[in-house]
């Protein structure tokens, strides 16, 4: 069965090339904007971008995967999508290196997307890191249902928080935490979490951030009514599903342990089915 | 363009194309199946399948490394029923020529396998992979031992019966890869895939540890192309009559006529569709191009083309 619904959720996405309508720098990162036309109306929050780097004559032969952190199906370009780059290794500083007009070769898009709730729920957004990127467009789609939308991000320290003016319009609340106290309270991003589901009705945490952050917050939820949504991280090597390298243990319906894609049966999972400390490790 | 014969033989399995997917790169075939019309390529040789479900080995399974890339997946799979039930039909419906691929732990697996699939109807050959090199056990790679090879093919050979041709798929590290060649061919391999993956190793220098979770890694991608010229080369001179099935860095058409000139039938191509979905479509059209700018009448004119005597 899974198969069915695998083989369905990337049928919207295309192999095509875009072009770059800008890229600047925020802070650590780079916010790229890349034109993909009517593409960007298959979008959803959570869905990822696969993406060439280093041109035609690179000895990096595989794609690098992003989360599509907003989408713009009417902007004077056409449709577009936002990316959040950290700089990291080589294909990802190729990347924030191509200006505008630099024409790339993207798979656009895949993976799954955020479930967003039938009814105007209270939700709660956690973002860790550049981790928070697709919580905005998240965050516009969720308000725009009539949620209550709160918003927690964390980082290590204050210059590794992303968090644009503009997305902040979205959300009801927005508290920050920095590991080392640069940026708003001490502490861990999933430190206010407990007494946050005791004090109110939430009834979804979206989450996007290391898997350690994603982990803590199942273990928060876990046993409660409240629904964990994660976009979770393994390193991939092909983006579609055919090179079985980014999986992770999930629980099955019928209480057995399998080893799923990340890249096409998520990146957006359902926490508590994720066998998160099995992560990492052979069956 | 004009009409150049593209066709080609593994045994006695005719194939439309020389371009096949390689073992383990095109998942169930659904994947592809959204980006290539799977029937337009020579064949599709699934995941190596074993005879029970496999979770595989723990991440992280992917290491890029300067024009290739290292896998440690340790043939992940659903086991032979399953796959019967499930992914055969789906390649038949699409219309996909198949080789089915099997890996075992003894060589009673590869029987028992080869048992199994004996009455599934719409398989063009069986590759069976003795060569993966993501198992715990160096041992077990049966590739690196002509007896085991021999006793592997052996008894596939018998339980299979005369009809579906059989392609035994070898490893490169090995010290004298024909003996080990003409020792699967004498127990009953009709073709050679060649070449697995490379035994490697990335070290992560911020853990200071191996980087994949299996530690060891196999090598494939552009960077391994010149191994496997040259395999496909040296078999293909001391066994000119067995056909082989080329793969290791194909990424374009010159690559693949490379291996073709060297004494390939037929090209698998794994890592590039990794990078490049639409990958084997384009490689398969560049060959063609090339074959007809070089004067060729047929893809099977060039083949071992590297070989010809020196006046010619």
């Amino acid at each position: 069965m899974v198969g069915i619904i695998m083989s369905l959720i990337n049928k919207n996405a295309a192999n095509v090339r875009a072009l770059v309508v800008s890229n600047k720098r925020v802070g650590q990162y780079f916010q790229l904007i890349i034109s993909i036309g009517d593409l960007a109306e298959n979008c959803k929050p959570g869905n990822f971008v696969a993406i060439n780097v280093g041109g035609d004559s690179s000895r990096m032969v595989l794609r690098r995967a992003f989360a599509i952190s907003r989408v713009s199906t009417n902007s004077l370009n056409g449709g577009t999508m936002e990316l959040i780059v950290a700089p990291h290794g080589q294909g990802s500083k190729w990347l924030c290196n191509q200006g505008e007009g630099a024409e790339l070769d993207v798979i656009v898009p895949l993976g799954t997307a955020f479930g967003i709730p039938t009814e105007p729920v209270h939700v709660l957004l956690v973002g860790g890191g550049y981790g928070s990127a697709p919580l905005f467009g998240l965050a516009e789609l969720l308000n725009s249902k009539g949620c209550r939308v709160d918003m927690l991000l964390g980082a290590s320290t204050g210059s590794k928080i992303y968090a644009p003016m503009e997305g902040k319009r979205a959300v009801n609340s927005l508290r920050i935490y920095t590991e080392d106290s640069s940026m708003g309270q001490s502490g861990r991003v999933t430190d206010p979490i407990p007494q946050m589901i005791a004090d109110s009705e939430i009834a979804v945490i979206y989450s996007c951030g290391p898997m350690a952050m994603l982990s803590a917050i199942d273990s928060i939820t876990r046993g409660t009514d409240v629904v964990h949504q994660c976009a979770v991280e393994e390193s991939m090597a092909c983006g579609i599903g055919i090179c079985m390298t980014c999986v992770i243990p999930v629980m099955q319906p019928e209480g057995n342990i399998a080893m799923l894609r990340t890249c096409i049966d998520g990146p957006v999972m359902d926490g508590s089915v994720v066998e998160w400390d099995k992560v990492g490790k052979a069956l | 363009m004009t009409a150049l014969d593209l066709s080609t033989t593994l045994g006695n399995a005719w194939f439309p194309a020389p371009t096949f997917t390689a073992s383990g790169c095109a998942s169930s075939g659904r994947e592809l199946a959204q980006f290539i019309d799977l029937s337009s390529i020579g064949g599709v040789v699934t995941k190596s399948i074993m005879n029970k479900a496999r979770s595989g080995r723990a991440t992280p399974r992917m290491a890029e490394t300067p024009s290739g890339m290292l896998n440690s997946i340790g043939l992940q799979g659903p086991g032979i029923e399953s796959f019967i039930a499930r992914d055969i039909p789906y390649l038949i419906d699409q219309k996909a020529r198949i080789i089915v691929s099997i890996a075992g732990e003894t060589v009673e697996e590869y029987s028992v396998l080869a048992r199994k699939l004996r009455a599934v109807s719409g398989i063009s050959a069986i590759e069976v992979n003795i060569s993966c090199p993501n198992v715990e056990n160096r041992g077990l790679v049966f590739a690196c031992d002509p007896e085991a090879s021999r006793k592997v093919i052996d008894g596939v050979r018998r339980t299979i019966g005369g009809e579906l041709p059989i392609i035994a798929k070898l490893s490169p590290d090995v010290t004298d890869l024909v003996s080990i060649a003409r020792g699967v061919v004498d127990a009953g391999a009709d073709a050679l895939a060649l070449i697995n993956t490379v035994l490697g190793m990335v070290i992560n220098l911020d853990t200071m540890r191996p980087h994949l979770g299996g530690k060891t890694g196999g090598l494939s991608g552009p960077a391994i192309r010149p191994i496997a010229v040259r395999a496909v080369y040296q078999v293909h001179a001391a066994m000119p009559q067995v056909p082989i099935l080329a793969m290791g860095g194909v990424s374009t058409g010159r690559d693949a006529l490379e291996m073709v000139a060297a004494g390939a039938s037929g090209v698998s191509i794994g890592t590039a569709s990794f990078g490049n979905p639409h990958a084997i479509i384009a490689i398969q059209d560049e060959l063609k191009q090339l074959l007809v700018s070089k004067g060729f009448a047929s893809l099977r004119d060039a083949i071992g083309f590297a070989h010809r005597p020196e006046s010619e």
